[in-house]
């Protein structure tokens, strides 16, 4: 069998062994984890748009949101019609779950896909900036569809998010991506990045790499904000703003862009810092924007990029 | 018709006041080429300056509320420039992508402490200007309308003469063509983008305190949804070109004020936004902006 895909299965198997003890574990700490594994899956998809690809996309919490609103609603909405509404065994409630979620990562990817099409033949700054503006259209639309609940959004979403879950989809993600940048095909995303006119001049298409590091970003935000969703319980529109696009944006950043290990680090680093800054709450936010600053001056080819004489723009 | 005339002029209003940010965003951008996301924060502080300062003078008389508006106007750039020297020079040629990271970092750092030390509960901003509505048939025309459209006529006619007519505006000009050509013919880069800084953030703190003079309600987040919609303005006009950012932002405040009162008024924060899209698709360069074909 393929290192890889013994790699994943490895995984799987792992998460159900967290998930057997996790009733052992501190709720506490176990929510620390969701919380942070959700976030890795975050940043490992776009770090497949933003380092692998390098289009700077500023809209993925947007994408999240889509993921998150769809999932729940097919948990909240259809589920019932059919287990009841008491869920009835284990499985078929895991079989719904995974459909609630693979419907919600569908969703993004299509909003990706319609979202991609027209602004990737933008670059930069104004490719980041359109991204941003469809990441605040889709929040200002849930928050005018009444039966995703306007303003007030979802609640009472059963929990189904569990370790097993985020450590599964984490796996998952990782495989996906790593798998997908080591690919021949993949080294055509590289090749964007490095150099759109020379990949061009070689005969590949970069307007359909982007496209495609979009939709599949896309789909795994969605596949996140599904998990999300059935983590917090309840989901606004607010919670999904461009501000949670740039703390994703930031930890790709600072892991160095296009280095999966590196955005790993600074995933957990960042998801954990408010945490640990938590006995000065009053400065817990100050302290963290001072950070991300200084490490930006310190070490502007990102925290855990330790490939030296390489330089992007 | 008098309905028209009176969202027109609601519209103008707002739209001034998104045209002075959006001149800091366009200036930055033009020597720099990075879009400060702090500078929406920076029209926060000069709000708050406002507010302080506003005590200490009479309320309700043209002189006091020049001297708030000035005082703010200089403090901010000073900030400007401090946050420009200390956070974004020493990041000179490194990538784009750090630099708006960092200024990403400076904006959350202005925030955070807003809500730390102005607190974060929404205060009243105090009414430094005189205060009386006037009727011209139909229209109600208060003061600080007259004051937020002079005011601003005024301040681009100032910036209009420095870029233009002063030997620093000439400069910036010459940075904002070619950086590497300006220093050889003899310009001192880092006092250009300084100035610039403080120039941008002096509008700031003007739009902030026009903008808090007409919502009189002022708040540590305050700054971020006029400064994205000021930012789209600066695109929509062509970012790096001053009068755009002028037509950019009446175009705007004019358009989301006819949405805030139509019966689509809940979609008026997507309205900029789509905007933007619309624009980037068909004529990226903006209204007014040449378009230039990217060199091999």
């Amino acid at each position: 069998m393929p290192k890889p895909t013994l790699a994943l299965l490895s995984a799987f198997l792992f998460a159900f062994g967290v998930s057997l003890l996790s009733d052992r574990l501190d709720p506490y700490y176990l929510d620390v984890v969701i919380g942070v594994g959700i976030n890795l899956i975050l940043a490992v998809s776009l770090n497949l748009v933003n380092g692998y690809t390098g289009q700077f996309s500023l809209g993925h919490a947007g994408f999240m949101a889509v993921g998150a609103y769809f999932s729940a609603a097919i948990s909240l909405f259809v589920a019932p019609a059919f287990i009841g509404p008491a869920g009835t065994s284990a499985l078929s409630q895991g079989a719904f779950f995974l459909a609630a979620l693979a419907t919600g990562g569908i969703c993004a990817a299509s909003a990706g896909l319609l979202v991609g099409v027209p602004s990737l033949r933008l670059k930069g700054d104004y490719l980041a900036l359109v991204t941003l503006g469809f990441g605040e259209i889709i929040r200002v639309l849930f928050q005018n569809i009444e039966k995703f609940g306007g303003a007030l959004g979802l609640n009472r979403i059963p929990a189904y998010t569990t370790i097993f879950w985020v450590i599964a989809f984490l796996a998952l993600t990782l495989f996906v991506v790593t798998c997908l940048v080591h690919s021949t095909y993949g080294r055509g995303f590289l090749a964007t990045r490095d150099d759109e006119i020379a990949s061009e001049a070689v005969g590949l298409n970069p307007t359909r790499y982007k496209i495609v590091a979009f939709v599949i970003g896309a789909f795994f935000a969605g596949i996140a904000g599904g998990l999300y969703g059935h983590f917090k319980l309840t989901i606004t529109p607010t919670g999904f703003g461009f501000e949670k696009s740039i703390e994703i944006v930031v930890m790709v950043i600072m892991g160095g862009m296009g280095n999966t290990l590196g955005v790993i680090l600074a995933a957990v680093l960042l998801t954990l810092l408010p945490e640990l800054l938590r006995p000065i709450a009053e400065y817990r936010m100050i302290i963290y924007s001072l950070l991300l600053i200084v490490m930006m001056l310190a070490r502007p080819q990102g925290l855990f990029n330790f490939k030296f004489g390489q330089t992007r723009s | 018709m008098s309905e028209f005339l009176q969202q027109l002029l609601n519209g103008l209003s707002l739209g001034a006041i998104y045209a002075l940010i959006a001149l800091g965003y366009t200036m930055v951008y033009g020597v720099l080429r990075f879009i400060n996301f702090a500078h929406s924060d920076v029209f926060m502080v000069g709000a708050y300056l406002g507010y302080y300062l506003g005590k200490l003078v009479p309320p309700g008389t043209l002189w006091g509320g020049l001297f708030v508006l000035f005082a703010a106007m200089i403090g901010c750039a000073g900030l400007g420039m401090l946050i420009e020297r200390l956070a974004y020079r020493p990041l000179r040629g490194a990538a784009t992508l750090n630099v708006l990271i960092t200024a990403i970092g400076v904006s959350l750092l202005l925030e955070y402490s807003g809500q730390r030390f102005f607190g974060a509960a929404p205060r009243v901003f105090p009414p430094i200007f005189p205060e009386r509505n006037f009727q011209l048939g139909a229209l109600i025309i208060s003061t600080n309308q007259l004051v937020v459209i002079g005011v601003a006529v005024l301040l681009m006619l100032g910036l209009q003469f420095i870029v233009y007519r002063t030997k620093i505006g000439t400069a910036m000009r010459a940075v904002s063509q070619n950086p590497k050509a300006a220093q050889l013919v003899g310009v001192n880069n880092d006092v250009v983008i300084s100035f610039t800084f403080g120039l941008g953030s002096a509008l700031a703190a003007a739009g902030g305190i026009l903008y808090a003079l007409n919502y009189p309600s002022i708040d540590p987040l305050m700054g971020v949804m006029p400064g994205l919609k000021a930012f789209v303005a600066a695109v929509l006009g062509g970012i790096g070109n001053i009068p755009g950012a002028a037509l950019g932002g009446l175009i705007l405040g004019t358009v989301e004020t006819f949405i805030g009162g139509s019966q689509w008024s809940t979609y008026k924060d997507a309205i900029a936004f789509a905007i933007l899209i619309i624009i980037l698709l068909f004529r990226p360069a903006g209204l007014l902006g040449r378009f230039t074909a990217e060199k091999v």
